[in-house]
């Protein structure tokens, strides 16, 4: 019941915003920043509570029978005669998803804080209903629900593309909603196709995941069907050839827009993958996991290439989530536990650091009016906080050891090495290119002689005390999984090991 | 005919006598108002008539209706659907035209036309259901005869549907000739009698279809569509989109059910081809158009061409997602078209797209009406469209339609263009306001009522159908 709660809090909170931001606009941040630290808590609570129970589980080494990854669970009808049922669990890879949903969710209320001015009570309407679809997405066990999510979170999206993004938002927000949505209704048509085949075997209609995991559909329409679900996630990860929205409306959202997108809507790609791709056809994934993995290093190496090529910071940055996304399939198909460990590591990590890079161009654009990084430069002379959080994440992103994402790629790296040397090696290079655009981005920017500046301009302001708690809270917490990541890795160990074991 | 069978008829006497009344208050001078309120008072009774006679069901007079749960269903559909119709209708005639009553009468016949339909169970039933619907639809584009494009849409209409009224003799009488019957059970027997494929039956099938889907607005008979949707009085519009349609597809689909005509490999291929061109022609007309009235004309299009998918497998799960999704699809339509009644002025019609831009910002109920409306169109979770469009995708895989399906899926996408090109005019950057209308406010504020209502009910199926889905089924069980 109480992630029926989490959601609900977010989608009531939502209505409050819109309703009383007639009243006064100030109410809606409030009220969105107190739902959000609501279901942070809670989600922290249940977390406290896992980790205790899971080594207590650990210490009495109890039978298999209750060796069983899921937290919580719970269960309703919603339209019995189809078979569809309000079903929503956790486990731990869902617990650590929810946790960075709600942790950005909180940082992207304070972000946007000052930035929108206009129309505040439909903007925090939005906000937290994305996010209540993006958490929906982490929690639903019935194929039916978990596209409903899909989808509940991909409206208000565009409209915060739409409304309050930059001068080509429209642009942006339709191709991001296009693409999206063809992915969304192939795998559509795929739950239906897996939906009627399971129905034939065991004459019994059910969108439960629990159910459809028995069904083992013939290999070649398992392909086919995997293909619809593939090409979904594919499309949010997203894949190289897939990737064209991408830039376009990460660069155009708004600053907290910026923020879900890089740190929490890429994840859902790559949760999709992970528990519906993997465990639904684990034979039809083996098979084309070759393919899949040469399509993450490509990945890897023709983002950076690109983020070393653009000028513009938000477009950069969007590029260098390519890149990392790559890291993710990359690992995922190489069904290792410890690759799989390392891709829910990157999937936390990249939420963190590139989400706090978007943020920190949010705030240059709100300071210098522009995104082009041409025109910055020796920044931090004016402004040393920000120079300095800006270096941390930058190396962050780079992959330094002490920070979360070292940690990640290097296990994805150690995962994936046996199973595919060459790709690995060369997926090893490409980290190489990332130092590259991460020093240049650096450079252009922070570094350097100050250039381009109007002469009447104001002194440039540094951080002010609600962003340096974004970026304190941000920086501890990348600090913190560089150097004890073992929580995490422990969360998600038994997922990953029944993943690993199918 | 006994009293059983006169019983069973009574929403439908009920409907033909409504016209009468209007006519008579006519005569005796009363004012538009007690006429749309008489009116609407005959309508709920139609519905308490509907209720009523639900325990009686089914009940066949031979040899011209069958009045079973289907009948029930589509029946009572297209009373709703009239209903909201004539709200719409007294906020916009009481603006234009001095003397909008007979508006009442041509109203009322059409919908008895289209009514008859849902019961007809033979030929001359159905032509006489589609010839009152038709001829009164006539007068009723043509309306505001002030106007250029409404007597040029009239025309349009006039010659198209003359013609596939002829089309559909000409049809009746290859299969009468073939069968020797015109009853749709007397056709279903003398084909199970004599298998094999009858070149005359094919052709007079193939000839009936010209005139459904004129009727219908299927690719290729769709020409009309565009212009008489953009011509028309706005609630006549809405009339055509949803009443119009609802009557002629559930006979459509009662004649398809009684003579199985799944069975005939030439007939569905007929029907999935122009299944498939509605959904491209349709989306792909809809992409540019500056009209919303002639984008929602367009859009209506694709979407008969989605409803074919749910009526090519022929089976219940068909017809319960067929209901479904015209259920849905009539309450968005109509709210989409009570936000271009609302909107429209004296001196035209708000169809330019120009009108719509930043209308979030100044009248925020209309426009979100209008959003969530489009969103249930293009079949966003949370909304019916959403469902129905679920429901309908399901029957087509279950019979493995794949090429039909796919098609559905792919030009949804493209469909979703369109609707956030609106979306995204109604959320830009706000133009001056309009002037204030003054009107009666207690019609005002039933019209805005009424949306609300039908918002509420369009999330309520969207979220929980499952009442609804089993009370579909529960009512087609009766025949």
């Amino acid at each position: 019941m109480i992630l029926v709660w989490m959601i609900g809090i977010l989608l009531t909170g939502g209505i409050l915003c819109w309703l009383l931001a007639r009243r006064n606009p100030i109410f809606s941040k409030w009220i969105a920043l107190l739902t959000l630290v609501t279901d942070l808590i809670i989600i922290v609570s249940i977390a406290a509570t896992a980790t205790h129970a899971t080594i207590a589980h650990d210490a009495a080494a109890t039978a298999p029978a209750a060796n069983t990854p899921w937290l919580i669970d719970y269960r309703s009808a919603w339209i019995p005669s189809f078979g569809i049922s309000f079903h929503l669990a956790i486990d731990g890879l869902s617990l650590v998803l929810l946790m960075l949903t709600f942790f950005l969710g909180t940082l992207s209320v304070l972000c946007s804080w000052r930035e929108v001015k206009e129309k505040a009570g439909f903007y925090f309407f939005n906000l937290l209903w994305t996010l209540a679809g993006i958490s929906g997405v982490f929690m639903a066990m019935d194929l039916f629900l978990f596209y409903f999510f899909w989808e509940v979170m991909l409206v208000p999206m565009y409209f915060l593309i739409a409304i309050w993004g930059d001068t080509n938002r429209r642009y942006a927000a339709y191709k991001f909603f296009i693409f999206t949505q063809t992915g969304g209704l192939l795998m559509l048509l795929s739950i239906l196709a897996l939906y009627f085949i399971h129905a034939q075997h065991t004459g019994m209609y059910s969108f439960d995941y629990f159910s459809l995991l028995n069904s083992s559909p013939g290999p070649a329409a398992a392909k086919w069907i995997m293909g619809g679900f593939l090409i979904a996630f594919a499309v949010k990860l997203p894949v190289v050839p897939f990737h064209n929205w991408l830039p376009d409306a990460h660069s155009e959202a708004p600053t907290a827009g910026s923020l879900i997108l890089a740190g929490l809507l890429l994840k859902t790609g790559a949760y999709g993958i992970i528990r519906f791709v993997l465990t639904l056809f684990p034979q039809a994934a083996a098979d084309i996991a070759w393919w899949a993995m040469l399509f993450g290093t490509i990945g890897i190496v023709y983002g950076a290439l690109l983020a070393f090529a653009q000028t513009d910071l938000k477009r950069l940055i969007a590029y260098t989530s390519v890149s990392h996304m790559g890291f993710v399939l990359l690992g995922i198909f190489a069904f290792r536990t410890i690759a799989l460990q390392g891709v829910v590591m990157q999937l936390l990590t990249h939420g963190i650091s590139t989400g706090a890079l978007f943020v920190m161009a949010g705030m240059l654009k709100e300071r210098l009016h522009t995104r082009d990084i041409g025109k910055m430069g020796g920044l931090w002379t004016t402004m040393p906080v920000m120079g300095g959080a800006a270096m941390l994440f930058t190396m962050a992103s780079l992959g330094l050891p002490l920070l979360g994402n070292f940690i990640a790629e290097f296990l994805i790296l150690l995962g994936t090495f046996p199973v595919n040397p060459t790709l690995t090696v060369i997926a090893t290079l490409g980290l190489i290119l990332s130092a590259l655009y991460s020093l240049r981005m650096m450079q252009k920017a922070f570094l350097g002689p100050g250039q381009g500046q109007p002469p009447v301009a104001p002194p440039l302001k540094d951080l002010t005390p609600r962003e340096l708690i974004i970026m304190a809270a941000l920086g501890i917490s990348i600090i913190a999984l560089g150097l004890y990541p073992q929580p995490v890795i422990d969360m998600v160990k038994m997922t990953v090991q029944n993943l690993v074991t199918r | 005919m006994n009293a059983l069978q006169f019983d069973a008829l009574l929403p439908y006497t009920l409907l033909a006598a409504a016209s009468m009344v209007v006519i008579l208050l006519i005569a005796f001078r009363q004012s538009h108002t007690v006429i749309q309120i008489t009116g609407f008072v005959l309508l709920c009774a139609v519905i308490a008539a509907l209720l009523k006679v639900r325990a009686l069901l089914p009940v066949s007079v031979m040899p011209l209706f069958q009045i079973d749960g289907f009948a029930l269903l589509f029946t009572g559909l297209l009373i709703f659907s009239v209903l909201i119709v004539g709200l719409f209708s007294y906020i916009y005639f009481e603006e234009r035209e001095e003397n909008p009553k007979e508006y009442y009468i041509l109203l009322f016949l059409a919908t008895l036309g289209a009514a008859v339909l849902t019961i007809s169970q033979h030929f001359i039933s159905l032509f006489l259901g589609l010839e009152l619907l038709s001829v009164s639809l006539y007068a009723l584009i043509a309306y505001l005869r002030n106007r250029n494009n409404a007597v040029e849409a009239g025309m349009k209409y006039l010659v198209l549907a003359a013609i596939s009224s002829a089309f559909l003799l000409f049809g009746m009488a290859l299969i009468y000739m073939d069968t020797g019957s015109m009853a749709f059970s007397g056709i279903a027997n003398s084909m199970s009698a004599s298998p094999g494929h009858s070149v005359l039956f094919i052709a007079g099938i193939g000839i009936m279809v010209v005139a459904i889907g004129f009727k219908l607005a299927l690719v290729p008979f769709h020409l009309w569509a565009a212009d008489v949707y953009e011509g028309a009085p706005t609630p006549v519009t809405a009339f055509i989109a949803t009443v119009s349609k609802i009557g002629v597809f559930a006979v459509l689909l009662r004649f398809a059910l009684a003579i199985d005509l799944r069975h005939y490999p030439t007939a569905i291929t007929i029907f999935s081809v122009i299944a498939v061109a509605s959904m491209l022609v349709g989306n792909l007309l809809a992409l540019q158009q500056q009209n919303i009235k002639r984008l929602l004309a367009y859009s209506s299009i694709a979407h008969f061409g989605y409803l074919l998918v749910a009526f090519l497998p022929g089976n219940t799960a068909g017809v319960e997602a067929a209901v479904f999704y015209l259920i849905s699809y009539s309450i968005t339509l109509l709210l989409a078209f009570g936000v271009v009644t609302l909107l429209s002025t004296r001196d035209r019609d708000a169809g330019d797209l120009a009108i719509y831009h930043g209308l979030f910002w100044k009248k925020p109920l209309v426009a979100a009406v209008l959003t969530i409306a489009l969103l249930s169109l293009a079949g966003i979770p949370l909304t019916a469209g959403f469902l129905a469009k679920f429901f309908v995708l399901t029957t087509g895989v279950q019979q493995h339609l794949w090429f039909p399906v796919i098609m559905l899926v792919l030009t949804s996408v493209i469909g979703l263009y369109y609707y956030l090109r609106i979306i995204s005019t109604l959320f830009g950057e706000s133009s001056p306001a309009t002037s204030p209308k003054t009107l009666p406010p207690f019609f005002y504020f039933a019209t805005y009522a009424a949306l609300v209502a039908m918002l509420l009910l369009l999330f309520w199926l969207g979220i929980f159908p499952a009442a609804t889905v089993e009370y579909v089924k529960e009512i087609l069980l009766i025949r």
